[in-house]
């Protein structure tokens, strides 16, 4: 409402960076009323955030990677393969330090974003130096993160040995009371809008961010203006898998446990979904950070809608499939 | 009103046209028909493009009508246009580059056979028939890649007569060909007109225009501003009516330049590409850099960039050997270059005026550890480009895709000057621009050498080689076959060297 009152009067409102903001408020509205009076709950909107911010922090680093004119399938396999070493270590480290918790848990979740931000580095130099396309080299360590976890667990759980860390995944930040009950902030969420907010930061004042576009939109262009498109694009995959790797973090203290057959399972739809409907283009070039965050609390919203309506999740997903179709069907119209 | 000459004429009646409220057309009344090759000259944005797309159903207009032999129509679609006999080519070639000859002749009205499968002995048979009648040796099931500028030129023309053509529109057909091939395609058109079929040749070159064609239409900011035969005007007065002031001479005065070497390249060698190329650049200098179109000037560019990597030889920058490995390299000594393959790899079209002119030199607005960007002192700076330059946009955020080919090429320039170049690499500057903005961007070099910056010049066309240039080398096969200066810088001496004629004469 505010961004309407702000554009000047008899001009339009700038549908191309407002629009799916609108059509969130419409949601929003829609499932307000759908959900009477179960969906405007405090605790069930606190809820509907925090389940989106798993898959919602990994799509941040997705729209990276999209903007740069690629995708990365393997961002699920790759939250399950940090999530398990990172769990190892963090139980190797409760034995050694003899329950220095602490310790442990900052051990193990910097193990976890650094071995995703390897396997984005892997991803990334694949892409660059052995000039693979990136559906390929994601499509193959998809299979390769996915299959490792598999076989370091035999296909079971890793179960962390430390009580704190599934604290540590049910933080809230924030504690207020509205009067109406407590809010708080979850910890995932916070992180999502944190990083959100660098992330966006990083692409529309600085350097790389420019660049990151030019080599989306025109990598040839962007090479003959001595953009070094290899770097650009090779940081691209290094901070979506850094990126997965924060997420990963979080979800396993969620549990306090990472099983290996399911974690992680699918999140690369629901990033790209999540990305797609925030207005990026599929071909690289142009996105927005808050696009992606306004896709990823659609895709939440509508879930929790139909949940509420009754409907069977076999139905959820096929309303998400006409979501993701016809808001990119929206957004084409818009722009001819 | 019948006979034969109104059953093959297009009349337009009143047609206007506006894009987002900017009238671009305004009020067009022109007829063509009958045995006429009809030129249609304009700057850049006087409406050329558009009116040729109101005429093939890419467009339509705002209002207005248009009439075929007395009947008016209705052009909704490039194939309505084709039922109605009404073919155009392209400036920007509509091939597609992996699929042979014969697949790009008949893309979209494909032959099929009984069984509804393709029918490819009869696409390539009628495909070769075509060739054959445009005089040209093209094999119907080479690929679109394997073949020359001209040879594209060709394909589209084919194209375009495949379906029984009575109007053929030819969209600034010869920027990508070289003086031999503007030959073959003008004997063409010749044989086109006596066949019967009409042509309309919009171009920027007025000498073209005048040698070809029996009419000549003046567009000027969307109205027609001159009608009339050929013969009664020159082309100085073409020029005048199109940019509607006199007109001085078009090219500056030369300076002199400075003795200092400051580029330098010593046998450089890129296999199968360029072979044992030397030249010395001075302080000041203009150096041209002619040849047919394939004789391999924008690779030498491309080499001096570190884009394709030499086997052999070196660059020196102020009499010190430079590695040049990558694009970086060349913009760190101060050497930039003005692409030739504007949309390709001059510029990004989805990017604004603001982003595009300042994606070579970035790293000079950015400060801090982030490498934030000072918008503001980004945004004073490129306001100046457009002031200085005149560049035709309302915003500094305006995409490039909509902005005419004239001012992308001045975005273009402003993004090649803003590394603050030594020596800028300028490959074909001119391409596709009108002769206003021709002549801005020859006084613009003109100034940059006074300043003691040096320019190697790649041009096609000869005229502003001759005109601007204080030496010229001759390009062939990947040599420097000669080197002209002063008074030898003549058209007959470069294409001498150019052709090769030099060799067999020696012999």
């Amino acid at each position: 409402m505010s961004e309407a009152k702000a554009a000047k009067p008899g001009r339009k409102i700038d549908l191309e960076k407002y629009g799916s903001l609108i059509a969130l408020g419409a949601l929003f509205i829609l499932a307000s009323v759908i959900g009477w009076p179960y969906f405007l709950q405090l605790e069930n909107l606190v809820n509907v955030m925090r389940q989106s911010s798993y898959t919602g922090i990994i799509a941040l680093g997705m729209t990276f990677v999209i903007i740069s004119g690629g995708i990365d399938l393997s961002v699920g396999a790759v939250a399950a393969f940090s999530a398990s070493c990172g769990v190892l270590f963090m139980n190797l480290l409760v034995r050694a330090t003899q329950g220095n918790e602490i310790l442990a848990i900052a051990g193990g979740i910097g193990v976890m974003i650094l071995v995703g931000f390897a396997a984005g580095a892997i991803n990334g130099l694949l892409i660059t130096m052995g000039k693979i396309v990136p559906f390929i080299v994601t499509l193959g360590t998809m299979s390769i993160f996915r299959y490792l976890s598999l076989q370091m667990a035999n296909a079971g759980e890793f179960a962390s040995h430390s009580q704190q860390y599934g604290t540590f995944g049910m933080a809230k930040l924030f504690e207020v009371n509205l009067g109406i009950g407590k809010f708080s902030l979850p910890l995932p969420v916070a992180v999502l809008l944190v990083g959100a907010m660098v992330l966006s930061f990083l692409l529309n004042n600085t350097r790389y961010g420019r660049y990151l576009c030019a080599v989306g939109s025109n990598s040839r262009v962007a090479q003959y203006s001595a953009v070094r498109v290899g770097h650009v694009r090779f940081w691209a995959y290094a901070i979506n898998g850094a990126v997965v790797g924060i997420s990963a973090a979080l979800l396993a203290a969620r549990f306090n446990t990472v099983s290996t057959p399911n974690f992680g399972l699918g999140f690369e739809m629901d990033a790209i979904s999540a990305v797609i409907i925030g207005g990026t283009a599929m071909v690289g070039g142009r996105g927005s950070i808050w696009g992606t965050v306004v896709g990823v609390f659609m895709l939440q919203i509508i879930q929790n809608m139909l949940n509420m309506a009754g409907l069977s999740p076999y139905i959820q997903g096929v309303v998400k499939g006409v979501v993701i179709i016809g808001s990119v069907y929206i957004q084409r119209q818009r722009q001819s | 009103m019948s006979g034969d000459m109104t059953q093959t004429t297009i009349r337009t009646e009143k047609i206007n046209k506006e894009f987002g409220g900017v009238p671009v057309l305004k009020d067009i009344d022109i007829s063509i028909g009958g045995q006429e090759i009809l030129g249609i000259i304009g700057e850049n944005g006087a409406g050329k493009s558009t009116l040729m797309k109101i005429l093939s159903g890419i467009y339509q207009p705002t209002s207005g009508k248009v009439f075929i032999g007395g009947t008016q129509v209705r052009i909704e679609s490039p194939i309505d246009a084709r039922n109605l006999g009404i073919s155009l080519v392209p400036q920007e070639f509509n091939l597609i580059k992996d699929l042979p000859v014969y697949n790009n002749v008949f893309l979209g009205a494909e032959l099929r056979n009984r069984y509804g499968l393709l029918d490819k002995e009869a696409m390539k048979a009628r495909t070769k028939e075509l060739l054959a009648q445009l005089n040209v040796d093209i094999d119907p099931e080479a690929r679109i890649d394997s073949l020359s500028a001209a040879g594209k030129q060709m394909v589209e023309i084919c194209k375009a007569l495949a379906f029984e053509s009575r109007f053929l529109i030819m969209d600034e057909p010869t920027t990508m060909l070289t003086k031999y091939e503007i030959e073959i395609l003008f004997s063409l058109v010749r044989s086109l007109k006596a066949k019967g079929i009409t042509v309309v040749y919009i171009s920027h070159k007025l000498k073209e225009v005048k040698a070809l064609c029996d009419r000549v239409v003046v567009l000027r900011d969307g109205a027609v501003v001159h009608d009339g035969p050929t013969a009664g005007i020159n082309t100085m007065e073409m020029a005048q009516k199109m940019v509607g002031r006199e007109l001085g001479s078009i090219f500056p005065p030369k300076s002199q330049p400075e003795e200092k070497v400051v580029f330098e390249a010593r046998g450089v060698t890129v296999p199968g590409v360029v072979q044992d190329i030397s030249f010395s650049l001075r302080k000041g200098e203009i150096l041209g850099l002619a040849g047919l179109v394939g004789a391999g000037r924008t690779e030498v560019a491309e080499t001096v960039l570190g884009l394709r990597s030499k086997s052999s030889g070196e660059f020196l920058r102020n009499g010190k050997v430079v590695e040049l490995a990558e694009p970086a390299d060349a913009v760190a000594s101060g050497i930039s270059y003005l692409s030739e393959d504007r949309q390709g790899s001059g510029i990004v079209t989805g990017f604004s005026v603001l982003k595009n002119v300042t994606l070579v030199s970035l790293a000079g607005y950015c400060r801090g550890f982030f490498r934030l960007i000072e918008e503001k002192r980004e945004r004073d700076k490129v306001q100046g480009y457009v002031d200085s330059f005149r560049i035709k946009t309302d915003s500094l955020d305006k995409r490039l895709e909509n902005l005419s080919g004239g001012n992308q090429q001045k975005v273009s320039l402003a993004k090649s000057m803003d590394s603050d170049p030594e020596v800028l690499i300028a490959d074909e500057p001119t391409r596709g621009v009108d002769v206003s903005a021709k002549h801005e961007i020859y006084l613009f070099l003109a100034d940059l050498v006074k300043k003691g910056i040096s320019c190697v010049f790649i041009s096609s066309e000869l005229e502003e080689i001759i005109g601007m240039c204080n030496r010229v080398a001759v390009m062939r096969d990947g040599r420097i076959v000669g080197l002209l200066e002063g008074a030898g810088i003549t058209e007959e001496n470069i294409m001498f060297y150019a052709t090769g004629v030099h060799e067999e004469a020696a012999s």
